[in-house]
């Protein structure tokens, strides 16, 4: 009898892309739950008109490179690049931002640089940092979380908003945005008041901000969960948290007035997205266990020097990208030594 | 005796799922007698062997009839009596699918044989005496290299060997032929480890077993408790695939590893398979050639998966039709395991010495048609690299032909077991780079040195020109100078 012959290994693959992005977009869930119990459900207005764009953009994209449309569309990175950057948006951001900032990620960040795998820069937040150096005034206006919330609405006037169909007449803008705990922290210190004072304010919680530890708590589940499924590693969350909060600690060991306690900064702003959703995606981290270390943690303490010292309340998504730029080095100097050679 | 050895990891490996008791439920049993034997001339590549008998003479069972003078040859003996049909092109039980010359034999059913060698007490045999013992039987290692065991014995003078390790780590899927060796032949495994420690004067054999094998472990436990020599241990392995791996399995059991570029006896290590070990005391002790092996026939393309004693040169579509047949699933059938393994075009193909397992895959069971994406840079691979490479910049590098850099990312290292490519999540074809790549290498390499030889030629060519104009030119000097004198004589004479 003949056979067709193949070369080894002839055992199934065990793994997929589109099961590592499905879980990956699965694994968001609580976070973005909490999202919606804390500012509304304009983060579910932002995803779908990102998803949106990102589809299309991705199959024209693909189309115009003569590249194969539906199975590229079928692995869902675009997707998921378009989920990570409506969450990490402001839930009231207006509909042409979203959409614009996703345009960006796709056309620029992901297919100008040779689509999946081949893109240097994280797309979600090459978009995210376009958008807020282009428009800082809309990507600032965070909502206010439910429980300091002076006013009420009902999720068809959320929505209406989030379209651009203005708000309802009982409700004003300037009420119903609030400056982020990150955000309100920079302010005071500069102004020269004391953090023990700052954390008086309603918006700040337990540990971070109302809402705001919720939903970095959802986002801590959820990259548990990845863990746990072996989508990612534990060397990025690990490095980015201990580079952060290892300057922080200190930081707040010299002086605690001036310096944010590291819990704050790892339950506050995007953290938590960042370290288990963002600096993990495959395509822009270190590739070695032991680069990977490095790269977690050179985010983290990007992240902790810029929000200190820098011009910007947040900065998992500059620290992103830098870190991003490092990544080649990286790699190359933490090369394992390979079995049966001298170090 | 139960070894208390502590063990050691090495880097990545898979937890594959075993598909091993399939064929094991059913006891071993012998294959009937083929009507051809085929034996491929070809031993491993680079070695060739010679016909020594003649289309039309008649063989007898036990009888050489292919040998070389190569170093690494072994003489292949007739497993049956019959008349050589000829030598002639049949497909082989190489990865390249191609027909090479074989001798085949039309068996007679007579079963006779030849006069076995002398039996030794190989305690008081040189271990010279027992090598060439070795070679004569053509004993190889028959865990898949099917590389010369009486040169495997032979270290060299600056290699000092301490340890003898048998391989009965069968890490890869559905093979169980060791695991069934061990379980019915004990005794003979353990006895060939006592004849091997012999033969290397060394006092330290670690026999490696993958964990999961109880009857096989029960039963050389069983043999060393009565053997009671305290220089034999069994150790019972981890099943991570590719534990038996040589290299591998010398790490897991004594920490050490083979340097890259070098062999086992590099750290004082010999390492054999236990099938290896049970066919030198049957060449030693019962003087008996390596004609016989045990062979795995299983996967879901075949009805009754089982063990079979069989032949070597036994087509595989005969232990197949033993087998039950195939079943309608049958899609791939291979040589070895599921992971390094080689599929076959053809089931003429004859078992070799070295054919431990034939894998009559379902398309269950094997990957066909995948659709390959892009690399998402996910790591995945050097998480399961067993030696420890980075098989995604090894693949970066492939692609573009870079082979400066492979050679600087150890391409060469790699083993070529198949860990990257099963955890691969855009399923690109990895281990097909690396082969293509190290090909690519070893030609230019071949091609470097084919001109450096033609530059050679060609200097020499330019200064045995020179060298022949320089005489010339002397000698018309000399010719001239002669001339010269010559008429400065004769003017003289003439006035």
């Amino acid at each position: 009898m003949k056979f067709e012959t193949a070369i080894a290994p002839h055992l199934l693959p065990v793994n997929r892309v589109d099961w590592v992005m499905a879980k990956v977009l699965l694994a968001l869930l609580p976070g973005i739950i909490a999202l919606t119990v804390y500012f509304g459900v304009g983060v579910w207005v932002n995803i779908v008109i990102a998803v949106i764009t990102a589809l299309v953009l991705e199959a024209v994209l693909l189309k115009w490179r003569g590249l194969p449309v539906v199975p590229a569309l079928k692995d869902l990175s675009a997707m998921v690049t378009a989920v990570l950057l409506a969450i990490s948006l402001p839930v009231i951001a207006p509909w042409w931002l979203v959409l614009l900032g996703t345009a960006f990620a796709i056309v620029i960040a992901k297919h100008l640089y040779g689509g999946l795998g081949y893109n240097p820069f994280n797309p979600a937040m090459m978009g995210y940092v376009f958008l807020l150096v282009s428009f800082p005034v809309p990507m600032t206006a965070w909502i206010a979380p439910t429980p300091v919330a002076g006013f009420d609405w009902t999720v068809l006037e959320q929505v209406a908003f989030n379209l651009g169909l203005g708000l309802p007449e009982q409700v004003q803008f300037d009420a119903i945005t609030l400056a982020t705990p990150l955000d309100r922290l920079k302010t005071e210190i500069a102004l020269g008041h004391p953090i023990s004072a700052i954390q008086n304010a309603p918006v700040f919680g337990y540990i971070s901000g109302k809402g705001w530890e919720w939903v970095a708590l959802g986002y801590l589940l959820g990259g548990c969960w990845l863990l746990w499924q072996k989508v990612i590693g534990w060397q990025i969350p690990l490095g980015l948290m201990l580079g952060l909060a290892l300057p922080a600690g200190l930081g707040y060991l010299l002086d605690s007035e001036q310096f944010a306690n590291p819990g704050f900064h790892l339950a506050a702003g995007a953290t938590m997205l960042g370290a288990f959703f963002i600096a993990t995606d495959p395509v822009t981290a270190a590739t070695s266990s032991k680069g990977r270390l490095f790269y977690g943690a050179l985010i983290g303490l990007l992240t902790y020097l810029i929000r200190t010292f820098g011009g910007y309340p947040d900065a998992i998504a500059f620290s992103v990208i830098l870190a991003n730029l490092c990544v080649p080095t990286i790699d190359y100097l933490t090369r394992p030594r390979v079995f049966g050679q001298r170090s | 005796m139960y070894s208390m050895l502590k063990l050691f990891n090495f880097h990545g490996g898979l937890q594959l799922p075993r598909h091993k008791q399939v064929s094991l439920e059913r006891p071993v049993a012998t294959a009937s007698l083929p009507e051809q034997l085929i034996y491929p001339l070809q031993l491993r590549p680079g070695v060739r062997l010679t016909a020594t008998v003649q289309p039309g003479e008649r063989v007898l069972a036990g009888q050489v009839i292919a040998d070389s003078e190569h170093f690494l040859a072994t003489p292949v003996h007739a497993a049956s009596s019959g008349v050589v049909r000829g030598i002639v092109d049949w497909l082989a039980p190489h990865p390249s699918g191609l027909p090479d010359h074989a001798v085949v034999i039309d068996t007679d059913g007579l079963e006779q044989a030849v006069a076995p060698m002398p039996g030794l007490d190989y305690r008081h045999e040189t271990p010279a005496t027992i090598k060439a013992r070795i070679r004569q039987a053509g004993v190889v290692g028959l865990g898949g290299a099917a590389f010369s065991t009486a040169v495997k014995l032979n270290p060299g003078p600056n290699r000092v060997i301490d340890t003898l390790i048998l391989n009965g780590a069968e890490c890869e899927p559905y093979i169980t032929c060791d695991n069934a060796l061990m379980q019915t032949r004990a005794r003979a495994v353990v006895e060939g480890a006592l004849i091997l420690l012999h033969a290397l004067q060394i006092g330290r054999c670690l026999i490696a077993v993958e964990d999961h094998m109880t009857e096989a472990l029960a039963a050389l436990d069983a043999v060393l408790a009565e053997v009671k020599d305290r220089r034999l241990s069994r150790v019972a392995v981890p099943s991570v695939y590719p534990t038996g791996g040589e290299r591998q399995l010398i790490k897991v059991l004594t920490g050490k590893e083979a340097p890259s570029g070098g062999i086992p006896a590099d750290v004082g290590i010999v390492c054999q398979n236990v099938g290896t070990a049970a066919a030198i005391y049957d060449a030693v002790v019962n003087g008996l050639p390596l004609t016989w092996r045990l062979v795995t026939v299983t996967g879901k393309g075949v009805a009754r998966p089982s063990n079979w004693l069989a032949r070597i040169g036994t087509p595989i579509a005969d232990l197949i039709e033993q087998s039950g047949g195939y079943t309608p699933d049958v899609r791939r059938l291979i040589i070895g395991g599921p992971m390094m393994g080689f599929a076959l075009p053809d089931d003429v193909i004859p078992i070799a010495k070295a054919s431990n397992c034939i894998l009559a895959a379902a398309l269950s069971e094997v990957d066909v048609d995948r659709e390959t994406r892009a690399c998402i840079r996910c790591g995945e691979c050097a998480n399961a690299c067993p030696v420890n490479l980075l098989p995604q910049q090894l693949y970066w590098y492939s692609r573009v032909n870079n082979l400066d850099k492979l050679k600087q990312f150890s391409l060469f290292d790699c083993i070529e077991c198949g860990c990257c490519e099963v955890v691969c999540p855009s399923h690109i074809p990895l281990v097909n780079y690396y082969r293509a790549a190290k090909s690519k290498t070893l030609t230019k390499a071949k091609q470097a040195e084919k001109a450096a030889i033609a530059k050679r030629r060609h200097d020499a060519n330019q200064e045995r020109k020179a060298r022949e104009q320089a005489e010339k030119a002397e000698r018309a000097r000399a010719r001239k100078a002669a001339l010269a004198a010559a008429k400065q004589q004769e003017q003289p004479s003439e006035s």
